[in-house]
């Protein structure tokens, strides 16, 4: 089974091979994006905070993502719970719909939810692009709580009422601790969902530009390229250390249920 | 009769508040996915039967847009051309991910498996503007392959095949959506009884038959999965097309964007999306029915 272990692993360098470049021509001296290297600068770094689009985009960035993960994952708590608690009607096929977005390409939720907002004569903004985004993370939200409220033991919110507590206090005092690091994990991935998500904001944005939709508008100019190499350094490690964080938390999440881990988010 | 109806009423009514509860806690989630998506989903067919005049919409239903759609040479390339390329695409990211899937699920000790994992949904979170553009920087005229090759020796010109056309795309995808293959298949690989796989041998199958013949039906659940959540949402894709595709790698998105975007023609760019959800879904429910008698029974 040894060509199948190097197989994997080739695959992941594979996987790999783009952003390991990232740094690579963020530090090198030269405006053309090629080998071979010239030599190691930190300009395009010191460049960033000087563009003032730039620092603009991403307060707007920011201001989306935080508002998309808070809505997402409340959103995401409400439709987890109901399946793990509740019987209802049409359980199977309220679910399923619920995480179409998932799998609809993006390009179809945006020029549709587009048409509807110019059709109302509403202006577009940051308001509509967080419309779109809670959207698509809801369902990565529900995949991520389904687990923690599937694995509660119910037993214990029966003892909190019986022991007197109202099912509010319950919620708040056994429930919640015990669902908590899925809750951080699934803000987490939605706020990263959020931030990295173009075609939605592209169409949305209006006259304001999200970071990415600044990137994409900086990419046809070949001057351009470092500048957006050395940011994309830093989104891409910003990603890798908030997913980290969001895999610590999964996986303690598991620990406290006192459950095997099984595997990765979704 | 009293106490057969209040044997039936007492369960029911603890259905019936059970089911409410739930209901109502569904509800906002389900309202919100109506509201977003339902209703545009709804108002984008509608549209598609109108017709653009100028700068307002000409109301009276026409199937006018959809036979320009179908008759015209062009929407019908970039249509033809986006399954095409959405197959094949498929094809490669999933026959890439089954073996990496297979060594995690019946290779790798348990308590390293979610390291696995999680090392390859890592780059799927990473940027997927500044992903798809190193493509290009890996794949271009002075990329890093052809620098590359060019610098060992290998090749005197550059390599011209491999930018600005279809198969750019489906490398840039395959990478892309790399993840969206490999979990399902490996949930399906883990479900997997081992003991089956023991009797199959036990029986006189070697490895190579037990894998065609036990391991592969019950992994098609998986596979199954894993060709719909790749070839669904790559029909649409936007970036990958504009950046690395070139004049001819084009796919249906771009042309939806330049309609709704640049000439102003919403209904004909509903039309066109109407036109691509219908062929997707179409060839999702073909490949499902195709692939049924390994769904059976799986649930």
């Amino acid at each position: 089974m040894k060509s199948l272990r190097s197989y994997a692993i080739l695959y992941l360098i594979f996987l790999y091979a783009p952003i390991a470049l990232l740094p690579i021509f963020a530090f090198n001296d030269a405006t053309i994006i090629a080998f071979p290297l010239s030599g190691f600068t930190t300009q395009w770094f010191t460049e960033l905070p000087q563009i003032p689009a730039l620092i603009d985009s991403v307060k707007n960035s920011l201001y989306i993502a935080v508002i998309t993960s808070i809505l997402s994952t409340l959103l995401g708590i409400c439709a987890a719970r109901a399946a793990a608690k509740y019987s209802f009607r049409f359980k199977r096929p309220i679910m399923g719909f619920i995480m179409v977005p998932l799998v609809l390409p993006e390009i179809i939720v945006a020029v549709s939810l587009l048409v509807i907002l110019l059709q109302l004569g509403l202006s577009l903004g940051a308001w509509t692009v967080i419309m779109g985004h809670v959207l698509i993370c809801t369902p990565f939200c529900i995949a991520i709580l389904n687990s923690a409220f599937q694995n509660l033991d119910s037993a214990m919110e029966e003892a909190a009422i019986d022991l007197g507590e109202t099912p509010w206090s319950t919620f708040r005092l056994v429930t919640l601790p015990l669902v908590s690091p899925a809750i951080i994990s699934a803000l987490l991935i939605s706020f990263t969902i959020s931030l990295d998500e173009f075609i939605i904001a592209f169409f949305l944005t209006g006259t304001e530009p999200t970071l990415p939709v600044y990137l994409w508008s900086q990419l046809r100019f070949p001057a351009r390229i470092p500048v957006v190499m050395a940011l994309g350094t830093i989104l891409v490690a910003g990603s890798i250390l908030l997913l980290i964080l969001a895999e610590m938390m999964r996986r303690r999440g598991l620990r406290r249920a006192g459950l095997q881990d099984k595997g990765g988010f979704l | 009769m009293l106490v057969q109806l209040v044997g039936m009423g007492a369960p029911l009514a603890i259905l019936n508040t059970e089911s409410k509860k739930g209901l109502a806690l569904v509800g906002a989630p389900l309202g919100y996915v109506v509201l977003m998506l339902a209703v545009p989903l709804a108002a984008i067919l509608l549209i598609s039967f109108w017709t653009q005049d100028f700068q307002t919409f000409d109301t009276t239903p026409t199937l006018n847009n959809y036979r320009e759609a179908v008759t015209d040479p062009l929407y019908r390339e970039l249509l033809f051309r986006s399954i095409r390329i959405a197959g094949l695409v498929t094809l490669v990211t999933v026959l890439l991910a089954f073996p990496v899937a297979y060594f995690i699920s019946f290779h790798v000790a348990p308590e390293r498996k979610s390291l696995w994992l999680f090392l390859i949904t890592i780059p799927f979170w990473t940027s997927y503007l500044i992903r798809v553009f190193l493509w290009k920087v890996i794949l271009g005229f002075n990329g890093v392959i052809n620098s590359g090759l060019q610098t060992v020796g290998i090749i005197d010109e550059p390599l011209t095949f491999i930018l600005y056309n279809a198969n750019a795309v489906v490398i840039t995808l395959a990478h892309a959506f790399a993840p969206f293959a490999i979990l399902p298949i490996f949930v399906a690989l883990e479900k997997i009884d081992r003991s089956l796989l023991e009797a199959s041998q036990d029986l006189g199958e070697n490895r190579v038959s037990t894998f065609f013949r036990v391991t592969l039906p019950l992994a098609m659940p998986g596979v199954v999965a894993a060709v719909l959540i790749v070839f669904i949402p790559t029909i649409g894709d936007y970036v990958t097309p504009r950046l690395v595709g070139g004049p001819d790698g084009l796919m249906i998105a771009n042309m939806i964007q330049v309609q709704f975007l640049r000439l102003n023609n919403a209904p004909m760019g509903a039309t066109l999306a109407v036109i691509a959800m219908l062929s997707v879904s179409l060839i999702a429910l073909l490949f499902v029915a195709l692939n049924r008698r390994f769904l059976r029974g799986s649930r």
